[in-house]
């Protein structure tokens, strides 16, 4: 890699100050994605700001009725949360199904979701159950935070600090792996709650996106067989050497069958 | 003494510096003053090279120096040599274009090398080799073998017309077109054997370093076989002094064909290290290892089956191109030809087989030997057609393959593609699977699989393996540059310990486990006072090294013959000391005696005698040391059947391998948990091959489009079902031990098995690999339409 100048702040403001301060800089959370970048040359930023020494960006806590996860909160840590576990069961799941157990240990919720890889999980989930994400700055609703591929509501300087999450009464995440990355090649997650009736889709297009239509057919029974005959059309979708978008739009109406018949339990 | 002779599952002793973090790779090694080498390489598959500024790169800090393939022509380095020449149908020897370690007046494909740049930290190394300015004019590239011999097709080689390497037939043409004039039906198929990296866990390394003092090199390489490595770059490459280059292979993380061959790397790194006056080390990156190790099999296949109205297979005509890549790897040439075309006759008693090799150059990374090397190419072509032909002839396929087996009284039978093959029971074999699979239940169990809306398949693959490669006159006969016996030498310490000194290398074979315990029985020593030492031509008798599972059949052997010669001579020793004659003397279990009597000596009690010979027979030599060399007498023909059972989700096209049973016959076994290893790793490359792994070039540009884990699919544990391994066994009839070699059955059998288990479970005749989700979700859907 590059050499650069490397920040571990202890505060998000001296976080914020370090990025503001950065002629290219770049924010690192978990690394999973940014340290391969940087390895191969691909990325050559003047400063690297880990958020990693910073206390108060970890963990799980319940606040107002909703689960509260820390943006530098690891992915193992949400799969393995007893709080998660009970209350978002589906948001456990999909946190212990991203990459590998190492990727699981140290990538994170804010990182991937300030990533916004359209093969993640977390887009799907946080668009799926309807969540929230805290900023240094605002307040962002999951469904204006994700704006296109790899490109997200934040700010050059804007840091996120925490996703909040409606504890929804069923919901349920679904995903079929690219068999290498581990990657979602189409993943669906579906909830009914305080949000709503819910289904957002990873992987299939450039960046999460809902199904009204599946919503519109829950609102009537939220059962698998409503959505038995939703389709999505695969223009549009994405297409590379591990799926066409016409397999995508096929995996997209079987993961949604499969989740909802999942969360209808 | 705990058992830990011939037959025990004695726990790998290597294992524990393994586990613990203390093997000692060649990465391990820092060598005193050492400096790092980083390869500039080409971006282009095709290009003429017009310029390289190597002047920016060579101020960078940290650099010693910067070469060019300008700079060993200088020095007149040669180019890197292909070992086995294969001679065309018209008589004419392979083309063998240069292909000079760093790339003189063209690069030929993504990953090619131009220059090296040396400095005091690889990162400097690295940092100044973007500063080395190469002007290169692009030219159309050609990715595709299929389309190599096109004629317009973008020519790599100006000296192989066509991109032609060479035409090559094997069997009488003529005589199998009147077999097949004579057929009931013919069975046709076209197939694709995919493309693989190997993908070894340990990356390549090097360390090259010069003693000025003495004039004498040393070389650590993560090499399968350093005293052939040593032969290639002093002979051919470096025009060194054979005595004056020692090769080191330490602790070797896994091969897989891939270490076997003389690469550009660590031929720059000897070379460079008495320019610099340092030892030069290299480690690939993993991004390195995609685009530059060797790769595997790229065949293109149309073959034909002739059969009788019962089954019995009348003919076989095969058609193949294969695929070399940009340059000739070391044993490049062998592959597609006489590893591969050698084994259609599978186990099957077909009379008559011709078969035409086409083998082009492409601009892709060269092409070698991959575990299997053309035997696994040839197992897929005869199983999968004897798959079609079943169920084109609706016979059961286990019932067509009993009809055509070679019987247990015809051997040795010879085969109408040169192989003599001395032993095997393949109907025995046959027998155990079916019983293990519970071939009688697979109706009820595709049942209860429908009744899921799941689709089973069972699939089966009766393969055979040319091993222990190989008679040195036969294969020198057949164009290969080098004979391929082994050695060993055995030495019995003062004190009763003994060091074995093998040509064999082990990356992951367990050798000092297996060949610790054939010493421990046959001389009767502890398992433990038995060291096996590799690696190493400073230390070790000229050796072949450990490929086509030829370690324990030819090593094994030489180790066998010297420990004969260690017990004759003892035999001598105790004889004098008993005041017996030699042949009244006796040897068991590492006791002599004399016959009749109750006098009896240990051998570690002769083996001090022989250092400390006060009292010593007066005609012999003192030490007991003893080295033999043992060249085969015909390949050994490992043999079995493999059945695999799939369930399909036909919504999604995911394939579940719900089970699957192997059943080996590998001769005698020395320790059956090493083997049932062996057999499992094999089988998850296999199966690799058939569901993952794809190698897979833009057709246009030549990029590699598969050069991380990111999209190159290795297998993993959840892609497998828990092996179910058996064993049949027919001793080999021609080497001491009846041993026949397990490395690179699993990885021979297992593609075809697969791929027949999930066209049986679609209901079609074919599919190529690897059999993808999407792949299968198509063909399923194609499948379910035309049913309906």
């Amino acid at each position: 890699m590059y050499d650069f100048t490397l920040h571990r702040p202890t505060s998000v403001d001296a976080a914020a100050a370090a990025i503001g301060g950065a002629s290219d800089g770049k924010i690192m959370a978990g690394g999973m994605t940014l340290i391969p970048t940087l390895k191969q040359r691909l990325a050559n930023p003047s400063d690297v700001v880990d958020l990693g020494a910073i206390a108060g960006l970890k963990g799980i806590r319940e606040e107002g009725g909703n689960i509260v996860i820390g943006a530098t909160t690891t992915h193992a840590t949400v799969a393995a949360d007893p709080t998660v576990k009970a209350k978002i069961p589906a948001l456990a799941h999909l946190a212990d199904g991203i990459g590998d157990p190492q990727v699981r240990n140290r990538g994170t919720i804010g990182g991937s979701i300030a990533n916004n890889d359209p093969a993640a999980d977390y887009p799907a989930g946080l668009v799926g159950l309807g969540a929230t994400v805290h900023t240094t700055k605002r307040q962002i609703p999951a469904d204006d935070f994700f704006i296109g591929m790899f490109e997200t509501a934040l700010a050059e300087d804007e840091i996120v600090t925490a996703v909040a999450f409606p504890v929804p009464e069923k919901a349920a995440y679904m995903k079929f792996a690219n068999p290498a990355s581990r990657y979602a090649i189409v993943g669906v997650m579906v909830s009914k709650g305080p949000a709503g009736l819910r289904v957002a889709v990873t992987g299939a297009g450039p960046s999460v996106f809902r199904l009204t239509e599946a919503e519109s057919a829950l609102g009537g029974s939220f059962t698998a067989d409503a959505v038995a005959k939703v389709t999505v059309a695969a223009d549009g979708l994405n297409s590379d050497m591990h799926a066409s978008a016409e397999y995508r739009a096929n995996l997209v109406s079987v993961m949604l069958k499969r989740a909802v018949a999942a969360a209808a339990g | 003494m705990p058992d830990t002779g011939i037959g025990a599952s004695v726990r790998r002793t290597e294992d524990f510096r393994f586990l613990t973090g203390q093997g000692r790779y060649t990465d391990d090694i820092n060598r005193p003053g050492q400096v790092h080498a980083h390869f500039v390489r080409s971006p282009h598959a095709h290009a003429k090279i017009k310029s390289v500024d190597t002047a920016a790169a060579g101020k960078a800090p940290g650099v010693l120096a910067v070469f060019t393939g300008a700079d060993m022509a200088a020095d007149n380095v040669g180019s890197l040599p292909c070992g086995w020449v294969v001679t065309d149908r018209h008589g004419d020897p392979h083309k063998a274009p240069a292909h000079f370690p760093l790339a003189r007046d063209k690069v030929r494909y993504v990953g090619d090398h131009v220059a090296v740049v040396i400095a005091q930290t690889y990162v400097q190394a690295k940092e100044a080799g973007e500063q080395v300015t190469v002007d290169y004019e692009e030219l159309p590239a050609i990715a595709s073998s299929a389309k190599a011999m096109d004629s317009g097709a973008p020519q790599v080689h100006d000296e192989a017309s066509g991109n032609l390497c060479y035409d090559w037939v094997l069997g009488d043409e003529a005589e199998a077109d009147a077999a097949f004039a004579k057929a009931h039906h013919v069975t046709r198929i076209d197939l694709v054997n995919n493309r693989l990296i190997p993908n070894a866990m340990e990356p390549r390394a090097a360390i090259g370093e010069y003693d000025g003092g003495t004039g004498s090199y040393t070389l650590y390489s993560t090499s399968q076989n350093p005293h052939l490595l040593k032969l290639i770059l002093c002979a051919f490459v470096l025009g060194l002094s054979e005595n004056k280059l020692r090769v080191i292979a330490p602790d070797v993380g896994g091969g897989f064909g891939s270490k076997i061959f003389c690469y550009a790397e660590e031929t720059v790194c000897t070379w460079a290290a008495k320019k610099v006056g340092a030892p030069v080390k290299w480690t690939a990156e993993r991004s390195e290892s995609f685009t530059s190790d060797a790769h595997g099999r790229d065949h293109i296949t149309h073959a034909e089956l002739a059969m009788d109205k019962d089954g019995k297979f009348l003919g076989m005509k095969v058609q193949t191109t294969a695929n070399l890549g940009a340059y000739l790897s070391s044993f490049a040439t062998s592959v597609p030809t006489y590893l591969y075309a050698t084994l259609l006759a599978g186990q099957y008693t077909t009379p008559v087989i011709f078969a035409n090799v086409k083998a082009v150059f492409t601009n892709t990374a060269p092409v070698d030997a991959y575990r299997g090397a053309g035997r696994p190419e040839a197992t897929y072509v005869v199983e999968r057609l004897v798959e079609v032909a079943a169920r084109e002839m609706k016979l059961d396929p286990a019932e067509i393959r009993r009809r055509n087996f070679i019987q247990p009284d015809q051997f040795p039978y010879q085969t109408p593609v040169a192989l003599q093959y001395d032993i095997g029971n393949y109907g025995q074999s046959m027998d155990k699977a079916l019983e293990m699979i519970d071939y009688q239940g697979f109706p009820e169990r595709r049942k209860a699989s429908e009744a899921k809306g799941k689709l089973r398949g069972i699939g089966f693959s009766a393969y055979i393996e040319a091993c222990g490669i190989a008679p040195s006159a036969v294969v020198g006969s057949l164009g290969a540059g080098v004979g391929l016996w082994e050695s060993a030498q055995v030495r019995f310490n003062a004190t009763g310990s003994v060091s074995i000194f093998t040509g064999s290398h082990s990356h992951g074979q367990g050798h000092e486990t297996t060949f610790a315990q054939l010493v421990s029985e046959t001389l009767g020593i502890p398992m433990e006072n038995v060291e096996i030492v590799h690696g190493d031509t400073g230390s070790i008798p000229m050796g072949m090294g450990t490929y086509g599972s030829r370690s324990l059949a030819v090593g094994g052997s030489a180790i066998a013959k010297a420990c004969d010669k260690i017990i004759e001579k003892s035999r001598k020793i105790a004889a004098h000391l008993m005041e017996a004659s030699v042949e009244d003397v006796e040897f068991d279990k590492g006791t002599f005696r004399v016959a009749g009597t109750d006098k009896e000596k240990s051998i570690a009690e002769i083996a001090f005698t022989a250092y400390v010979p006060h009292n010593y027979p007066a005609d012999l030599e003192p030490g007991l040391d003893e080295t033999a060399f043992y060249d085969p007498l015909n390949f050994t023909y490992p043999a079995g059947v493999h059945i695999c059972e799939v369930e399909i989700e036909p919504s999604t096209g995911e394939t579940k391998i719900v089970d699957w049973v192997a059943v080996d016959d590998f001769g005698k076994i020395i320790n059956p948990m090493v083997v049932e290893g062996q057999v499992h790793g094999g089988i998850a490359q296999g199966v690799g091959q058939a569901l993952l792994e794809n190698c897979v070039y833009d057709l246009e540009s030549g990029q590699l489009l598969t050069g991380s884990y990111m999209d190159y699919c290795m297998p993993r544990a959840d892609n497998l079902p828990s092996f179910r391994v058996g064993m049949t066994q027919t001793a080999c009839t021609h080497n001491p031990l009846g041993v026949k070699g397990c490395g690179e059955a699993g990885a021979i059998a297992a593609p075809a098995a697969t791929i027949n288990a999930i066209t049986d479970a679609l209901g079609i005749l074919s599919m190529d690999m690897p059999a993808t989700s999407e792949k299968v979700w198509r063909l399923a859907n194609q499948h379910a339409q035309a049913a309906e």
